[in-house]
């Protein structure tokens, strides 16, 4: 497929998504169900404590994840892949004279946590004195959050196998192919310090997405919650399939510029690659597209942008990866710049106060906002289709890689159902694109914008964002299909 | 105690209905440190160790991992792939088939000078530090970073039909960039390659002979001499890509499109498709008769990231020809796709991230071989090109048809010179367009195996290391600048 991006912070921020501060019990080890948890949250407490004790650093943190994952994969309308996978993360960092490290295992025996606890501290103590780091937290307090569902951690293989089974079956009626995964997981975390700082976080999640494909086109759809009945995988393959046959016979159209009318998961893979410019380290280290940009107009006056884990459709721990809590920030304002997000670090270089972002410590980036929700709009795709002369529906973007970083300029291209509108009409399928892209451009052409809904993509995490009719959009060049 | 868990694993499955199954035992090692501007950013050892067990039960696929590495652990782990086999033949069109191969009782090491993990981490700091300084020596440059990683695998493979295979990898990779913001743009150069540098399957020996310190001033200077230089022109032109850029173009269009799983259509919900349908076989002119690519794991190839002695499901290494004079000759199969499409033999490419993840079908250091031209000759025997260096972005459709890369640098090239300084090059075209406008392809002594270290396929995502042999090459015709054009 793909390179994977260099430029993402610690998968380790990324696990934080989708949490619960709950002291719900979990299955014990003894009674796995395929997607039971593997420890408890007691258990995890335990193994806490037991590492802190037997740390001698000046001061210790460690965090926990155990995760259980299960996904099953279907192509040419039948399962050809379906894993499990249950793994445990024990993450100890060290603080020796001023310096910090960190250490992982997945061990849990007395000598390998032994071994975890001694490697960071080594780790920690051979490098140069960091000036900056500043002691550990002590115990705060979080907002609840409720991204724990009973119904999603008891999902099975036969669960999937039944819905993937219905979807292959519709696509074989319609003489069609079937492609996509069903998945879902459920994961308990713990984040503790030795200076009594306690933080714990339960969340499942579960997933469809679907290709249908025909001789000359396709359509695709996604979904994503930590809720499974929240999920219609039938709706899905319904929705991919027509989209598979409104696109039939595409035509070649010349590249250009043209009105774009973004569907959700499009929004989301291309603003997605906007997050760590809105880091104060970003500024810092001069690499944001927003030095020198903060408070004055980049984008349109219909662009609202908050960070906002509370959110109810957003995912994530209502804490950071040194255990303070998460704030809402508006990072921009009806087009303007306003708010950066910050690390405690950060925070303290730059004069700011900490927003409850920074990254598990230590890291080179600092902190990201993860949690984007988009204010939105009243238009449906349908009145934007209406509305437009001409123009390009787009269903979903794919390789978006980033040309130039200051002007924010995206390459990437459309996939799996994209269409020629005309009149107010869907006109025909056409050849897939090729764009050339400033975001910032792009947020600056807003003609509408629909209902923020959460949206899900494959480029980036989840978020949520509105479909957006966009002027001026350029696609540069056209492929073979 | 690895076998022990394998056998227990595999005597379970057996017991429980499996028709096949094998087991990897994993071990893993890792070291990260990372520095910017002067501080250390990144310092990170981990290790984790678990088995992830294949089966075939009632005719189809089943995977269970986990790392609790009890009695009870592998035993419910073994039984859960059972019944996601299971579930999986709901939904089944035939039995799974596989290609036959022999049974195999081996213990393999890469060769490695040093360990790094034997070399105290503060040598290894001290040099990252020593280039970050050099590099902010340079005025206008505003962030200097550098980055090591090393990783050890021990892993144990055992299947159901007799093979035991132990293998040790040990891997280093190194790299530096220094980045200049000014005049309201961001310009940046890496050494030796972007995105992580060099990665091998060596020791600390690769990172001794990549000399970051005496390379860090040149890259800084040239961060800062962009933002000065001319804008790569739009148009078509000729163009000579560096080493690195050509591995990474041999990557995405040539390694990508050749995996069976996604000509298969297997990867079409995420990964995508590709435009190499089997009928074009040993039929497409995929590039000019100068261009000959092959696939290939073994030692001899080179440490590259690709090198092994099996896959992960215990096929020997091979060395299989993509592109044989510029035409189509092979596929990167496993033991299920080389069945379904006839051959006789996987040709050895199945590998996984870790022990908790599937092995699928992967690069293994698909590379270019060497040409004939000095490259002194090469620049000489040029009239008019741009030379681009250093990768900086990439994106190609999910049928590998249609690509656009852009480079850290480029120069032009004028009557057989090497003249003033591009920047923001950039290059687009369609995949065996591009190939068979290869002229000109330089000796064996420029010839590099590049590591990319940060290959991204499947679902779950699995993260893998491939390789990338290549020198310095032109193209005729290439359309450029597309990617800054209004």
């Amino acid at each position: 497929m793909k390179r994977t991006k260099k430029k993402s912070p610690p998968a380790r921020a990324r696990h934080s998504k989708g949490a619960k501060t709950s002291s719900r019990s979990m299955l014990s080890s003894g009674a796995l169900a395929e997607n039971g948890a593997r420890f408890t949250l007691a258990e995890l407490q335990r193994i806490a404590g037991r590492v802190i004790a037997l740390s001698q650093a000046d001061e210790t943190e460690i965090e926990i994840d155990s995760t259980t994952d299960a996904l099953t994969r279907f192509a040419n309308n039948t399962i050809h892949q379906n894993v499990a996978d249950h793994t445990l993360s024990i993450s100890v960092r060290a603080v020796v004279d001023g310096r910090t490290a960190r250490a992982t295992t997945n061990k849990t025996d007395d000598e390998s946590l032994r071994r975890v606890v001694a490697a960071a501290a080594t780790l920690a103590r051979h490098q140069p004195e960091n000036p900056d780091l500043l002691p550990m937290l002590g115990p705060q307090k979080y907002q609840k959050v409720a991204r724990y569902f009973d119904a999603t951690a008891a999902e099975n293989p036969m669960d999937r196998a039944r819905a993937v089974t219905r979807v292959c079956k519709m696509a074989e009626k319609k003489k069609q192919t079937a492609a996509g995964i069903f998945a879902s997981g459920s994961h308990q975390s713990v984040l503790a310090n030795s200076k009594g700082l306690f933080a714990s976080h339960q969340y499942t999640d579960a997933e469809f997405s679907v290709t249908i494909l025909e001789e000359k086109s396709s359509g695709w759809a996604k979904s994503g919650s930590p809720d499974i009945r929240d999920i219609h995988p039938d709706e899905l393959a319904e929705s991919a399939s027509n989209k598979a046959i409104a696109s039939r016979n595409p035509r070649v159209l010349e590249p250009g510029h043209y009105t774009a009318i973004l569907e959700p998961s499009a929004v989301l893979d291309i603003v997605g690659s906007l997050f760590l410019d809105f880091s104060g380290t970003s500024i810092l280290d001069k690499r944001s597209c927003l030095n020198d940009r903060m408070g004055k107009q980049l984008f349109g006056e219909n662009v609202t942008l908050w960070d906002d884990v509370y959110h109810p459709y957003q995912l994530g721990s209502p804490y950071d990866g040194e255990g303070l809590p998460r704030q809402k920030i508006l990072l921009v304002d009806r087009g303007v710049p306003k708010n950066l997000v910050y690390s405690r670090t950060t925070a303290k270089k730059m004069k700011a106060k900490p927003t409850g972002h920074g990254l598990p410590l230590p890291n080179e980036y600092g902190e990201a906002p993860m949690n984007l929700v988009f204010s939105g709009g009243d238009k449906s795709v349908e009145d934007m289709i209406r509305s437009t002369e001409r123009g390009i529906l787009v269903t979903r973007v794919w390789y978006i890689r980033e040309v130039d970083p200051y002007e924010k300029i995206l390459t990437g291209m459309t996939r799996d159902g994209t269409f020629l509108i005309e009149n107010g009409r869907i006109a025909a399928g056409i050849r897939n694109f090729r764009f050339n892209q400033s975001v910032i451009e792009m947020l600056s052409n807003v003609e509408m914008l629909g209902p923020a809904v959460r949206a899900a993509g494959e480029e980036s995490f989840e978020m949520v964002v509105p479909a957006m009719k966009v002027g001026n959009f350029h696609f540069s060049e056209v492929t073979k299909f | 105690m690895m076998l022990d868990w394998a056998a227990l694993g595999i005597e379970t499955a057996k017991l429980r209905g499996a028709s096949y199954a094998d087991a990897r035992v994993m071990d893993t090692r890792q070291r990260e440190i990372a520095t910017k501007n002067g501080e250390v950013g990144n310092l990170l050892e981990s290790e984790s160790l678990g088995i992830g067990i294949r089966v075939i039960a009632s005719g189809a696929w089943g995977f269970a991992s986990t790392d609790r590495l009890t009695r009870e652990g592998v035993q419910a782990c073994a039984a859960q792939a059972i019944n996601i086999a299971k579930a999986s033949a709901l939904a089944k069109r035939e039995n799974v088939a596989l290609a036959p191969e022999e049974t195999y009782v081996d213990t393999w090491q890469n060769p490695f000078v040093k360990d790094p993990f034997r070399i105290p981490v503060e040598r290894q700091i001290d040099l990252l530090l020593r280039a970050d300084k050099e590099i902010l020596a340079v005025k206008g440059v505003t962030l200097a970073e550098g980055s090591m990683s090393f990783r050890k695998i021990d892993q144990l493979f055992v299947s159901s039909t007799g093979s035991v295979i132990h293998q040790i990898k040990m891997q280093s990779g190194a790299g530096i960039a220094a980045t200049s913001f000014g005049d309201s743009e961001i310009q940046k150069r890496s050494y030796p390659n972007s995105f992580g540098g060099q990665h091998a399957l060596q020791g600390y020996e690769l990172i001794e002979s990549l000399d970051l310190v005496g390379n860090a001033p040149r890259i800084a200077e040239e961060a800062v001499a962009l933002h000065s230089a001319a804008q790569c022109p739009e148009g078509t032109s000729t163009i000579i890509l560096g080493g690195s850029q050509l591995g990474l173009q041999i990557h995405e269009s040539i390694g990508h499109p050749i995996e069976l799983d996604r000509v298969l259509g297997q990867e079409a919900n995420f990964a995508g498709m590709s435009f190499l349908t089997l009928e074009k076989l040993r039929k497409l002119k995929y590039g000019s008769d100068i261009v000959n690519v092959v696939a290939d794991a073994r030692l001899e190839h080179g440490p590259g990231l690709g090198t092994f002695a099996y896959d992960d499901e215990g096929v020997p290494a091979q060395c299989t020809p993509i592109i044989t004079n510029g035409l189509f000759t092979g596929y990167l199969s496993n033991r299920e796709t080389a069945a379904t499409i006839g051959e006789t033999r996987s040709n050895g490419t199945m590998r996984t991230e870790n022990w908790n993840r599937l092995p699928i079908i992967r690069m293994t250091n698909i590379s270019i071989n060497p040409g004939t031209w000095k490259y002194d000759d090469l620049i000489a025997d040029t009239d008019d090109a741009i030379l681009m260096e250093t990768n900086r972005s990439w994106s190609i459709d999910d049928r590998r048809y249609q690509f656009q890369f852009s480079t850290e640098i480029g120069w032009e090239i004028k009557g057989g010179k090497k003249g003033r300084m591009i920047k923001n090059p950039s290059y687009s075209g369609i995949t065996t367009e591009f190939w068979n406008s290869c002229d000109a392809i330089c000796s064996r002594e420029y010839w590099t195996l590049w590591g990319t270290p940060n290959c991204g396929k499947g679902q779950p995502m699995q993260t893998m290391g491939t390789g990338h042999g290549a020198s310095p090459t032109r193209f005729r015709n290439i359309k450029v600048g597309v990617a800054f054009a209004k």
